[in-house]
């Protein structure tokens, strides 16, 4: 038995404070469901537990079974037991799946006997083509093979506790049965200890939680059971702000605040046209446009 | 900029070889004294480190050191050769003079030609074709190779003729403050189908490779060649590949650039017939010093013809690179189809690259595109691989050998990958102990 502990967790991005005192505590084999509204912090959250640098923590605690995370690189609170299934899950031209499986379990000291067999058993259940295994991984995958993607890895890795960052989104009803079945396996299976972050209650009829908690405004506002969502699905966020007394459901970011990466140069064949004097309707403008 | 003394008509002219080599060399050395050295002033130049080239203080490999053209005494291709593996011809090249060959005797006796230059029986036909591709784009450094070629390789496959298996040219360029000028002449015969996987490499010594690699890819025939450069990093190498493709002949070229101090390739192709398909693709990953430059031409002078350039390349330490790429489609090359990609990686703070693409499209019926990224690793990649538990330091060389996969992919030969992506790695893993 595992204890996902979060308490008092602070978090700022830039000048704006996003997590304002938020606490959790999750044990093994269960589902807890976050749910909130565009601007409560959900996806802060999930980075801030996964330590991903761009979110700083000014106070609180993460601990799995009375071990403090905060500190520790991501790739270290990964092998202490937390999975980040990511709302947008990255691109990594090059990088199949194998090789990205077999690194993370490599990082673990997990072995790689099998690994092929391994993948191939964990994409039939969770019905993913071969050819997305052979590609890049989630290198132009649509939204659905991206989501069957993550849960796919996170079957493999076998963490303590898994962090679904907007899992329904972006993906048909069929994906979405297929990953929370796998999911709501795991929990059985392997007591896996589940925190769904979501915008839709329709994940929950899918992926039934345990436990219900309503953030806004950068903390848990309501905690209950599923009747916390039947809630939120008949009187909306504002009703069910409105029954609390809260005033604030969303923080609006700072513009300063915003999170920029620095991609590098990229010309369009449009600019090097224009560069060199050519008309902007350039009969050989860019095809691939 | 200028040459030292030791480069003279009677240097050139004791290299030996048959006459119409001597005479070439003769003729070639005679035009150096009016010749204009490059600047960076110079588009062609631009970036480039070639005003930090000291020209004076080098001079030509001696005939003596050299030893005689037919006097063969290197055995094998050492580890690049085992590498290549089954192999239908090798031949070793030491400072540009051919040291060794061998070739499958059965196609030998189909005429294939697999030997040096400057000791082969079809000298007369050779004298024929030698020049005809690089003359079309000479610079003042593919004179010089012309004035101090000592022979070179030549390859030449007959009409109709598939060579099942590479032929292997490994060249080794030493000689402290000395200068070489290997030279290598393929030609593909029409509707013949052969692959060359070509290695530059020498020890850390102050020396200056001249090289010029001439592809003749007759009508219907198929090319495969990969250049391999991995020079001690006080080496200078300037090189000229450039093909010429004719009616319906596929050119797939590589060059995977590792080594050198300051090492330039220009890589061209002129397709010059219809339906010509030109591939060029390189790797380069630059680190301490190193400055690698690159300058491209797909050059379409023919209707129907296609070309596609993907050059990728990453840069750490204090590393520079130069990609600067120019897709010319001329008015008679209706219908024809250009693509230029040139993508870098910066890994570290000091390295840089710089990239430039270029067109100059006469034709109104054709397909082109062009695109250019410089930019570090993708912060976004870096985490997501580190969110499944990888380490910064193994998602850095996921990621940077997953960048380069599609080239390595499209290498003509997959027998060398592995070795390449280590020294990639090598590099990589080689900043993090320094």
């Amino acid at each position: 038995m595992s204890v996902l502990s979060v308490s008092g967790l602070h978090a700022t991005v830039g000048d704006t404070e996003i997590l304002r005192g938020l606490s959790v505590e999750v044990r093994s084999g269960e589902v807890h469901a976050i749910m909130g509204p565009n601007g409560s912090g959900k996806s802060t959250l999930s980075h801030t537990l996964m330590g991903r640098t761009d979110y700083t923590v000014t106070s609180g605690s993460v601990q799995v079974d009375g071990e403090e995370l905060l500190g520790l690189p991501t790739f270290e609170r990964a092998t202490k037991g937390l999975f980040l299934a990511m709302q947008y899950p990255v691109e990594v031209p090059g990088v199949p799946m194998a090789a990205l499986i077999s690194a993370s379990l490599r990082s673990r000291g997990v072995d790689t006997v099998d690994l092929d067999s391994r993948i191939a058993t964990e994409a039939d259940r969770l019905h993913v083509r071969d050819e997305f295994l052979l590609r890049g991984v989630n290198d132009e995958f649509s939204g659905g093979e991206k989501k069957r993607i993550e849960t796919l890895q996170l079957a493999l890795l076998r963490p303590k506790f898994a962090i679904l960052d907007e899992i329904d989104s972006g993906l048909d009803v069929d994906a979405l049965r297929d990953v929370s079945r796998r999911v709501e396996a795991m929990t059985k299976e392997q007591n896996l200890g589940v925190v769904a972050i979501t915008h839709y209650a329709r994940l929950l009829t899918e992926l039934r939680p345990d436990h219900v908690h309503v953030m806004m405004a950068g903390r848990i506002v309501a905690s209950g059971g599923p009747e916390l969502a039947d809630e939120l699905e008949a009187s909306g966020y504002e009703g069910v702000a409105a029954r609390l007394g809260v005033a604030e459901l969303a923080i609006e970011k700072q513009e300063s605040s915003k999170v920029a990466f620095d991609r590098g140069k990229t010309e369009s064949l449009a600019d090097v046209l224009k560069a060199a004097g050519s008309k902007a309707d350039d009969p050989f403008a860019d095809p691939l446009a | 900029m200028s040459i030292s003394k030791s480069f003279s008509t009677d240097v050139a002219r004791g290299l030996g070889g048959p006459s119409w080599l001597v005479d070439r060399r003769v003729r070639a050395s005679g035009s150096l004294d009016s010749i204009t050295w490059p600047t960076s002033a110079e588009e062609i130049w631009r970036y480039s480190r070639i005003e930090d080239l000291d020209l004076e203080k080098y001079r030509p490999v001696s005939a003596e050191r050299l030893g005689a053209a037919d006097n063969e005494s290197a055995p094998g291709g050492g580890p690049f050769a085992r590498e290549a593996g089954e192999h239908s011809g090798m031949l070793v090249v030491h400072d540009g003079r051919v040291v060794h060959h061998e070739i499958d005797p059965d196609l030998e006796a189909k005429g294939l030609r697999v030997c040096g230059l400057a000791t082969c029986d079809d000298s007369d036909e050779i004298a024929n074709v030698l020049g005809s591709v690089s003359s079309v784009s000479a610079d003042a450094f593919t004179v010089l190779n012309d004035a101090f070629m000592p022979g070179g390789a030549l390859i030449s496959v007959p009409g109709g003729v598939v060579v099942p298996h590479p032929i292997v040219i490994v060249h080794w360029c030493d000689g402290d403050l000395e200068a070489s000028f290997p030279h290598t002449l393929v030609v593909a015969g029409e509707s013949s189908e052969v692959t060359v996987l070509e290695r530059f490499s020498s020890p850390n010594t102050d020396h200056l490779v001249d090289a010029v690699v001439e592809l003749v890819v007759r009508d219907n025939a198929s090319l495969r060649y990969l250049s391999v450069q991995e020079h001690g990093p006080r080496t200078w190498h300037i090189g000229l590949q450039r093909a010429h493709l004719g009616r319906d002949a596929r050119l797939a070229s590589a060059a995977v650039a590792l080594g050198g101090g300051y090492a330039r390739l220009r890589s061209e192709s002129l397709l010059d017939g219809t339906g010509a398909m030109s591939e060029q693709v390189a790797v380069y990953f630059g680190d301490s010093d190193q400055m690698l430059d690159f300058r491209t031409l797909q050059d379409h002078a023919a209707p129907h013809t296609r070309s596609e350039l993907l050059f990728k390349g990453a840069v750490e330490d204090t590393a520079k690179s130069v990609y600067s790429g120019m897709i010319r489609i001329r008015e008679d090359a209706q219908k024809s189809q250009a693509y230029q990609t040139n993508r870098n990686l910066v890994l570290t703070d000091g390295a840089g690259a710089e990239s430039i693409p270029n067109l100059e499209i006469l034709a109104n019926d054709v397909k082109c595109a062009h695109g250019s990224t410089v930019g570090p690793i993708d912060d976004d990649q870096r985490y997501y691989l580190e969110s499944r538990g990888i380490s910064p330091e193994e998602a850095e060389r996921l990621i940077v050998l997953g960048f380069f996969d599609d080239v390595f992919g499209r290498l003509p030969s997959s027998s060398l990958t592995n070795s390449l992506q280590r020294s990639v790695v090598d590099k990589i893993e080689h900043r993090r102990t320094r």
